[in-house]
């Protein structure tokens, strides 16, 4: 029984390391931009297809240094011409503009790839059993925990070090002052963009090694990330950080006593911090209203 | 509200609903098209009572419609052979769920208010799709049919005519609508109209802006359980796709496309909707990418819908 909780909160870590990645960059682009950007879910598909692509020429390594950079690059392409243009307006056409923008990008993986799944090769060193007692702890398992706790601390770094992180946080608060103290506004929202989009690629192709490439596979991780950043608390990344990684477990132990209830549980949990504390654990109050 | 033009709109548009079973089928339609777009119009237009009117956006009201089509299909499945009881049970499990869940949902606003609307209405998803023994998950709700109605000893006979159930549906849409246009001109509306244009001078003036918004998106959710309900008699069946979040942002681009600052702009905007999906769904494989396209021009090119177009600039 211990091993089966161990094995199953394990397993909820590693989806919620999933919703968190995926739950992270559309933090980053809701708090700097306020749009909810429904096609992160297709974002994600197309770099794990692109990756998937990629590997016969450049290998499983090459595929997961380049597949993320297209992504963002398209991401960065994306915004520049449709997103931009909602910026502003009522959050209900951005909204619909990245609702249909999921839609096209879900048909295109059909329409590329085809609508089976298939499979995702991954090399053999990281797919050994590290220990017999423990078996589900492979070692792709363990490498993707520590990649996306990699990816989480360099995005953190950027953020909180580097010029670029300094604007995107200042911007978060005031937009206006930030551009009228000579930043280019314009710019800093599509790099900004850009990123929270690499980190859909990313987060695509871990993805797709773990549970196979379908046209779907973005569609299926979207919603769990917006209730990671809502029980987070909306502008706060930590939170949503927090967010993914409990909702990841509570769906994790739901697997143990209630499996069929593993999905409808993180909304019992959104439900539950909406009525205790409305602005989410780590979040502040009167953001985004 | 009462200028002699939109009278005549009006009028024109009813001939056109009342008419519709008589010419759909020389245009290349047929009935049961013709009462998806009544259903999905009841839907829209129940969905912008809460956007057009209060300015708050559901991305969730597939939740409840979908909800009502079960209560519907399970209660004459399980229950009773009974197309009325079927509709009353539907819509009463329909408005409950926006009643409980709406008390937490008005508890956000703007952005905030759209996603948990959102994450809400996949719960229902996930409890359909995965409760296979009662709701015969992903494949759907069937082994039920509609049954005739009687009305004080006239028998309408829904069950085997489209035709009989177009007027059904019909009849749902035009006394939904009476009551919405009538609750939108009482105090009340006057009141959604004020918190919409500025709600924090609505509540400065001693208006209850959380009950307000409670209170109508309960009712929003009350007539779009009843488009739920019929949408399930309609098919007969019901499966897990009517109450997922892509039906809801269908419901939400029906209102927008028509024109959500116009009374009947919704309706307009979902039978353009439902008559464009029906053809580019038989006609290629990649309706979605169509859909999706239709999605980004008209966000990008006729943002105030097809209604808000005729209007032209000044009077929105």
């Amino acid at each position: 029984m211990t091993q089966l909780i161990l094995f199953n909160v394990f397993n909820g870590l590693i989806t919620g390391a999933f919703y968190a990645l995926m739950a992270l960059g559309l933090s980053l682009i809701l708090n700097l931009s306020g749009v909810i950007n429904f096609a992160h879910g297709g974002f994600l598909a197309l770099g794990a297809y692109l990756a998937y692509s990629l590997m016969p020429f450049v290998g499983f390594w090459g595929a997961l240094l380049i597949a993320p950079l297209l992504t963002a690059a398209l991401g960065l392409v994306v915004e520049r011409l449709l997103i931009r243009r909602v910026y502003g307006r009522d959050p209900l056409y951005s909204l619909l503009l990245t609702f249909g923008l999921a839609y096209i990008l879900e048909d295109l993986v059909r329409y590329v790839w085809g609508a089976q799944s298939l499979p995702y090769p991954i090399p053999g060193v990281l797919t050994q059993p590290l220990s017999r007692q423990f078996f589900f702890l492979t070692g792709y398992r363990l490498f993707m925990v520590a990649l996306v706790a990699l990816a989480v601390t360099a995005l953190f770094l950027i953020l909180g070090r580097t010029r670029l992180g300094m604007r995107i946080r200042a911007g978060t608060l005031d937009l206006e002052t930030v551009g009228a103290l000579g930043v280019n506004v314009r710019v800093l929202r599509n790099l900004n963009f850009g990123l929270g989009i690499y980190l859909a690629g990313l987060a695509g192709v871990l993805a797709a090694g773990m549970l196979g490439l379908q046209p779907t596979i973005g569609t299926s991780l979207i919603m769990p990330s917006f209730v990671a950043i809502i029980v987070g608390g909306l502008g706060s990344l930590p939170g949503t950080l927090l967010g993914g990684l409990l909702i990841g477990v509570a769906s994790g132990l739901a697997t143990v006593y209630l499996p069929s209830a593993s999905e409808a549980i993180i909304y019992v949990m959104m439900g539950l911090v909406l009525l205790v504390r409305p602005r989410g654990l780590l979040g502040e109050e009167g953001r985004l209203q | 509200m009462t200028q002699p033009r939109q009278l005549a709109a009006t009028a024109l548009l009813w001939a056109a609903l009342l008419t519709m079973p008589l010419w759909i089928n020389a245009i290349g339609g047929y009935t049961e098209l013709a009462s998806r777009v009544v259903v999905m119009g009841l839907a829209a237009m129940a969905l912008n009572f809460l956007l057009g009117y209060t300015g708050t956006l559901s991305f969730g009201h597939a939740a409840y419609f979908g909800l009502a089509a079960y209560g519907t299909g399970m209660t004459l499945k399980f229950l009773a052979p009974s197309t009325a009881l079927g509709m009353l049970v539907g819509v009463a499990a329909g408005t409950l769920a926006a009643a409980l869940l709406g008390a937490l949902i008005v508890r956000r606003r703007g952005v905030y208010f759209a996603m948990v609307t959102i994450a809400f209405g996949q719960v229902f998803y996930f409890i359909a799709f995965r409760w296979n023994s009662v709701t015969g998950g992903d494949d759907g709700l069937t082994g039920w049919r509609r049954q005739p109605l009687d009305f004080a000893g006239i028998r309408l006979d829904v069950q085997n005519s489209d035709t009989a159930f177009y007027y059904l549906a019909l009849a749902c849409l035009a006394v939904s609508a009476a009551a919405m246009a009538m609750l939108l001109r009482s105090p009340f509306g006057r009141t959604l109209l004020a918190i919409r244009e500025n709600e924090r001078r609505a509540r400065f003036l001693g208006l209850a802006v959380e009950r307000h918004l409670w209170l109508s998106f309960v009712i929003s959710c009350a007539f779009v359980s009843l488009a739920g309900t019929l949408y399930a008699l309609l098919n007969n069946f019901t499966d897990p796709r009517a109450l997922r979040w892509d039906m809801s942002g269908n419901f939400v681009m029906m209102a927008v496309l028509g024109g959500m600052r116009s009374f009947w702009g919704p309706l307009i905007g979902a039978a353009v909707f439902v008559v464009l999906q029906d053809y580019v769904s038989s006609h290629t494989e990649n309706w979605m990418s169509v859909v999706g396209l239709i999605f980004v021009l008209v966000v990008l090119f006729f943002p105030r819908g097809l209604l808000g177009l005729l209007r032209g600039r000044g009077s929105a």
